[in-house]
């Protein structure tokens, strides 16, 4: 149902899209959940580990977040490219499996938002897949708006926190 | 399970002697309502002026003062405890100014039946409420429950029940429940049960755990322990179990707790995420939605299990459900539309059409009780409680809060219980109102709350 966002899907990864409409907010929020990162100081003092959410977040230039508008869960330009970077270092990594975390700002119905955060991660995996990720690579999760990373009630804390976020599953 | 036996109701004034209570009662039955004469007319949606309306409501009396294991006080005390009950749940809904036992004489036992008239006129209360409580051999506990008229010098209503000393709240809980359904001619919902979402920790943070109480907050017990995230609990119309949402395999999955084994099991075998379950009226079907590849439909299954039957197939996001009372209808949510709509369908799932146009958004229905209204969430700015007909008319809102949603239903269909949210912080409450929307009041709970679900009256 994405199919013609397959067209621009081409673009290089980590160019930003001059002249598409900004969603994304202006601060960009604090990497995901720290059950999701270890720490690789002990074993490889000379970086992040394969493996790890660190590594994942750095091969793709922190473009591991895509943000939505407000009721949307169409993939624009700017998540795009965010979305292609994250397909490069899936093909490169064959090992690394990936969990899409759908969220919502906390302006929505609780079953809703759960709703939508499933609609929001399916469509960062729907584009995964149609860049050549095999689909049993990414597991989705939407935890609604159970899990702003901005706390504020404002238009700026709504725009972080609407978003879908891929996490290295370990 | 419960021994509640039901002993006498009169609406006609006769002077009776305390021993017409005392005596033998049948064991094992289940309160039987009783024709009631007609409560003075007036209900909660009417402007009459209730509230000025003087209720004295004297410590309950007891015979002999023994030992219970219902009050650390005896039977005496349990008396005066019992009062308080009533009097917490009368005020606590805004229609009466009910005085209560810590600011009137303690009657004997013999005047519970005959009142001492001057004493309640002299204080211009202008209904009177008095008790009794008596230790049976059984262990158990007898409890009367009598409504006087001061003025006329009558008697409007009484009924006795026999309790185990657990259970003591919920015999005055009938007792209110009396005293409000004669006086207001509608029906009880003081003796219910609420199930809600227990919320603690920071808002980019939160805790979130299954919990029970009954309607005034006592016998709160807590259901999870909170390590995964529980929301949107229902309770079975028997009370016996919930139905709710748990990330504990780590995604979102609805299952169905028994609350008497603690077991607990899946709404479905499927490896999509479920979400927003519902009771049928009967408790014989259950409602939930289910994404499958982002696509969220509403399903309904037996509540015995077995296979599932889809009742909507539009691309989009159909969620939730509210059954009509008589269970042939359901009003659920989807954004067919564009946005979130109301909308009703039959039973399987036929005949679906758009109840609300109302300009902003339109979410979270519920069917009152009575089937007369559907309480909502009204989107456009604010998040704000309506209520609407069935056919999607007379919308009125009920309160005006930068965030309140999950409208449930008292279980006579006159208050509606929701949740607010405060802007930037994200502490949570449970609030309700009535259907003027005038009498609106927080519900006392130990921490945060969201996401409630009222139950029905107890047998």
């Amino acid at each position: 149902m994405n199919t013609r966002f397959t067209t621009i899907a081409l673009l290089a990864g980590a160019a930003a899209l001059a002249g598409c409409k900004t969603t994304a907010p202006e601060v960009l929020p604090p990497e995901p959940g720290p059950s999701t990162q270890t720490t690789p100081n002990n074993t490889a003092p000379a970086g992040p580990v394969l493996g790890t959410q660190e590594h994942f977040v750095n091969g793709v230039n922190g473009q591991n977040v895509i943000f939505f508008d407000t009721d949307r869960f169409n993939i624009d330009g700017e998540d795009a490219a965010a979305l292609q970077a994250q397909a490069q270092y899936l093909m490169r990594n064959q090992a690394i499996n990936i969990t899409v975390e759908g969220h919502c700002d906390e302006r929505g119905t609780r079953d809703y938002n759960l709703a939508l955060g499933e609609r929001r991660a399916n469509a960062a995996k729907n584009y995964l897949v149609s860049l050549g990720v095999p689909a049993n690579r990414i597991r989705t999760v939407s935890y609604g708006k159970e899990r702003p990373v901005a706390t504020g009630s404002n238009e700026q804390a709504w725009a972080q926190n609407r978003r879908a976020v891929s996490v290295v599953i370990s | 399970m419960r021994i509640w036996t039901f002993l006498i109701a009169l609406t006609i004034a006769a002077p009776a002697a305390a021993q017409d209570l005392g005596t033998p009662v049948p064991q094992g039955g289940e309160v039987e309502t009783v024709e009631q004469e007609g409560g003075l007319s007036g209900s909660v949606t009417d402007e009459s002026d209730w509230e000025d309306l003087g209720i004295a409501i004297a410590g309950f009396a007891t015979d002999r003062d023994v030992e219970t294991p219902a009050s650390s006080s005896g039977t005496a005390g349990l008396g005066k405890q019992m009062a308080q009950v009533v009097f917490n749940d009368l005020r606590n809904n805004g229609l009466f100014k009910p005085t209560g036992p810590d600011a009137l004489p303690q009657p004997s036992f013999t005047q519970i039946t005959a009142p001492n008239w001057p004493t309640w006129s002299n204080r211009s209360a202008e209904m009177l409420v008095h008790g009794y409580v008596r230790a049976r051999p059984d262990g158990r506990l007898t409890v009367g429950c009598y409504l006087y008229d001061v003025a006329l010098r009558d008697e409007l209503a009484r009924a006795g029940w026999v309790v185990p000393p657990a259970d003591w709240r919920r015999a005055a809980h009938k007792c209110a429940d009396l005293v409000y359904s004669r006086l207001t001619g509608e029906d009880p919902f003081f003796d219910s049960r609420i199930a809600y979402i227990a919320e603690t920790g920071p808002k980019d943070n939160r805790t979130k755990r299954l919990a029970i109480m009954d309607s005034d907050g006592a016998n709160h017990r807590f259901i999870t322990t909170g390590r995964s995230t529980a929301l949107t609990p229902r309770y079975s119309p028997d009370y016996r179990k919930l139905l709710y949402l748990s990330y504990v395999d780590g995604n979102p999955r609805i299952y169905v707790y028994d609350i008497g084994t603690g077991r607990q099991t899946l709404i479905t075998q499927s490896e999509n995420p479920t979400f927003a379950p519902r009771w049928s009226p009967d408790g014989n079907w259950i409602l939930y939605s289910m994404a499958v590849s982002g696509n969220t439909d509403i399903y309904r299954v037996s509540a015995e299990g077995g296979p599932s039957m889809r009742l909507t197939n539009t691309p989009g996001i159909d969620i939730g459900g509210s059954y009509s009372p008589d269970g042939s209808k359901i009003v659920f949510e989807s954004d067919r539309s564009g946005s979130q709509q109301i909308y009703v369908m039959d039973a399987n799932g036929r005949n679906q059409k758009r109840l609300t146009f109302f300009g902003g958004r339109a979410a979270t229905p519920e069917w009152s009780p009575r089937g007369d209204q559907i309480a909502f969430t009204h989107i456009a700015g604010n998040f704000r409680i309506a209520v609407m007909n069935p056919r999607g008319g007379d919308l009125r809102h009920l309160t005006d809060s930068w965030q309140d949603e999950a409208p449930t239903w008292a279980p006579n269909g006159r208050i509606v219980q929701f949740f607010r949210t405060a802007r930037n912080s994200g502490d949570t409450s449970l609030w309700q109102v009535d259907l003027t929307g005038r009498n609106e009041r927080k519900l006392p709970t130990p921490v945060d709350a969201s996401d409630p679900a009222w139950g029905p009256i107890l047998p």
